[in-house]
């Protein structure tokens, strides 16, 4: 692997900047938002050099960013954002990535740390059992083709009809759980076949489902809108995507997109790269596939939330309503949305690739729901397996300077491969449990992969976004129990 | 280049392979088995299904990602592991080969990751004087 050698102009202690001469072709400077301590070992790798290539990119505005959890990825690097102006710019399924609306969820709860420390254990069998994790790992819920077509259309509604969850989910859910332009008909057979029975799975990899603890609270005010009131209060985090389905969609329509790359004579630095005209067909068709995926995905964590509520209910032999079970919020960060910005004082519809990155719209905006217009949107930023998590709210300044985003999440260091070698499984839970943490897993070899060792310190990711101004943290809460795919 | 079969490689979010073959059959059949080593150890799967697979592409490069992700596609839906590859025909923009291999089978196989995509990454089939290599990285 080598090292970034290129230039990189400092702005301030959190803005960084890769000049367009660096390469020839970048039509826009790459920002990477880091310190200078995190930016050490950000050009460890190739990640700075990926932001460059995403800078060649058709229509691309203002610059190609990065967040301060960036690291390599293929084509796009993870922790990527490009904005691309809708009339003449491209949209790219690897600037979205394999796990289309990838994502998270966090439900509040009304118990406390000394209620759920005695029945842990049970609590994460119980969730274990519930819910399907690992690899091959098949949903509860069988459907039909044409029940299928009309989860894709419809999104976390088709499942709230059908009993899981509420109304209410959906108001608190990015996009209220639905993205408009989803099309069925641009979906193969294949997609279809390989999505159908994997609804309402966790999958294995990095997701996972953690019960956690509030250990501290930033902004009391902010964090109360939520339901957060306390330290020591219970909370839940979903961590998956859109399974086999997403996978399916985003190499098939790669695959167009390598043609249209020829066909549209568009120049680029990475096969993995390629795009299509937004207004194209292939483009469109790609847009319209996508937002299938991200139903699919959110119609997956709502079915997810409903055997959590379930779980706890058993456990503690009261209603998800007494136990004050609800929805805080439901993020993508893996994703590309036609949004409005203001560019240059103007207004201008863009195509925002958010590759492991958050959505963070500020108070007042007119996407975000209701009930959190005083606060602005709530950002899940999930730390590594065994750390801690944030939760933070959006910001002006993230509209006028990173379209609406920030960080994803702590960012990895450490290869899986390399963390396989040096870190085995076994010790790994062992680590965990020591520190009081009960983790479940089907496959407690690839536990090495998701040690905090092969991440980023989480908290310096959020400090960086926080002093850069382009989310603003509100609580910190740390895992009591795992389940790990 | 020819001597190893196979190695895997570090990617910071993802896994790689750097497949080696003295002829392009051997260099498609190499990479088939090096995937299925990411996903389990190959030596515990054994030879009881027996499935043909036939794509059809632009070019060789493209070929070997899409023939890399017929087998991830197999795994996922119908949770089959390969061993072993006979590839019958190939060019630069077909392959039909038969794959020998068995339904997983969780009290048997350990798995060791689940495998979303083969990507076009950096990817390029490169010859020298003793055969061909690739590195793919994949999705995982």
């Amino acid at each position: 692997m080598s090292k970034w050698q290129g230039q990189l102009v400092k702005i301030d202690n959190y803005h960084w900047k890769i000049p367009s001469n660096y390469k020839d072709g970048m039509r826009v400077p790459g920002l990477i938002y880091a310190s200078e301590e995190m930016l050490k070992s950000i050009c460890e790798e190739q990640s700075l050099t990926q932001i460059a290539n995403v800078a060649f990119l058709p229509g691309i505005v203002n610059f190609s960013m990065a967040m301060p959890d960036i690291h390599w990825g293929y084509g796009f690097p993870i922790g990527g954002v490009a904005a691309m102006n809708v009339k003449d710019g491209v949209i790219s399924p690897g600037g979205v990535g394999y796990d289309i609306n990838c994502g998270v969820r966090l439900l509040r709860t009304n118990l406390t740390e000394a209620e759920v420390k005695p029945r842990i254990k049970q609590l994460v069998d119980e969730l274990f059992v519930n819910i399907p994790s690992g690899l091959g790992s098949e949903g509860k819920i069988k459907i039909n083709q044409k029940e299928m077509r009309e989860l894709l259309i419809e999104g976390a509604h088709w499942t709230v009809k059908r009993g899981f969850g509420s109304a209410k989910d959906l108001d608190v859910t990015e996009e209220n759980g639905c993205m408009k332009y989803a099309d069925p008909d641009r979906i193969s057979d294949k997609a279809m076949k390989r999505g159908m029975p994997q609804i309402g799975t966790l999958g294995s990899g990095n997701h996972f489902l953690e019960i956690q603890v509030v250990r501290e609270i930033f902004e009391p005010k902010i964090a109360s809108v939520m339901g957060i009131n306390e330290v020591n209060q219970i909370l839940i985090l979903i961590h998956t995507g859109s399974r086999g389905f997403g996978h399916q969609v985003c190499t098939e329509h790669l695959r167009v997109m390598e043609k249209a790359v020829s066909k549209y004579g568009i120049q680029l630095p990475d096969r993995q790269l390629a795009c299509a005209p937004i207004e194209s067909k292939e483009g469109k068709d790609y847009l319209s596939a996508m937002a299938c995926a991200a139903n699919y995905a959110w119609c997956n964590r709502q079915c997810i939330a409903h055997w959590v509520r379930e779980s706890f209910s058993k456990i503690f032999d009261k209603s998800p309503q007494k136990l004050g079970m609800e929805q805080v919020y439901d993020v993508a960060h893996n994703i590309a949305k036609i949004e409005k910005h203001k560019v240059n004082g103007q207004n201008l519809k863009v195509c925002v690739h958010r590759k492991g990155a958050t959505r963070a719209f500020p108070s007042g905006h007119k996407e975000i729901p209701l009930k959190y217009k005083e606060i602005g949107q709530p950002v899940l930023i999930p730390g590594d397996m065994g750390s801690c998590s944030f939760i933070a709210v959006g910001t002006h300044k993230a509209m006028e300077e990173s379209f609406g985003s920030t960080c994803h999440g702590a960012g990895r260091v450490l290869s899986r491969h390399a963390a396989r070698r040096s870190l085995q499984g076994k010790n790994v839970a062992q680590g965990l449990e020591r520190r009081g943490i009960v983790i479940k897993t089907g496959d407690i070899s690839s536990l090495a992969e998701e040690a905090s060792q092969a991440y980023k310190d989480v908290n310096e990711v959020i400090d960086i976004c926080h002093q850069a101004g382009i989310s603003r943290k509100v609580v910190r809460a740390t895992p009591l129990g795992v389940i790990k795919g | 280049m020819a001597k190893k079969t196979f190695k895997i490689i570090n990617h910071t979010a993802d896994v790689g392979i750097i497949v080696y073959g003295i002829t392009v059959k051997q260099l498609f059949s190499n990479a088939a088995l090096a995937l299925s080593s990411l996903i389990t150890e190959p030596k515990s799967i054994k030879e009881k299904i027996k499935r043909p697979v036939e794509i059809t592409s632009e070019d060789r490069d493209n070929l070997l990602v899409e023939w890399l992700n017929e087998l991830i596609y197999l795994f996922d839906v119908e949770h089959i592991l390969f061993k072993k590859f006979d590839i019958e025909n190939l060019n630069s923009k077909h392959i039909k080969a038969i794959c020998y291999g068995e339904k997983f089978d969780p009290l048997r196989h350990n798995i060791k990751r689940e495998v979303k995509a083969a990507t076009y990454h950096m990817l390029k089939i490169d010859r020298d004087s003793n055969g061909y290599g690739v590195q793919v990285i994949f999705d995982v």
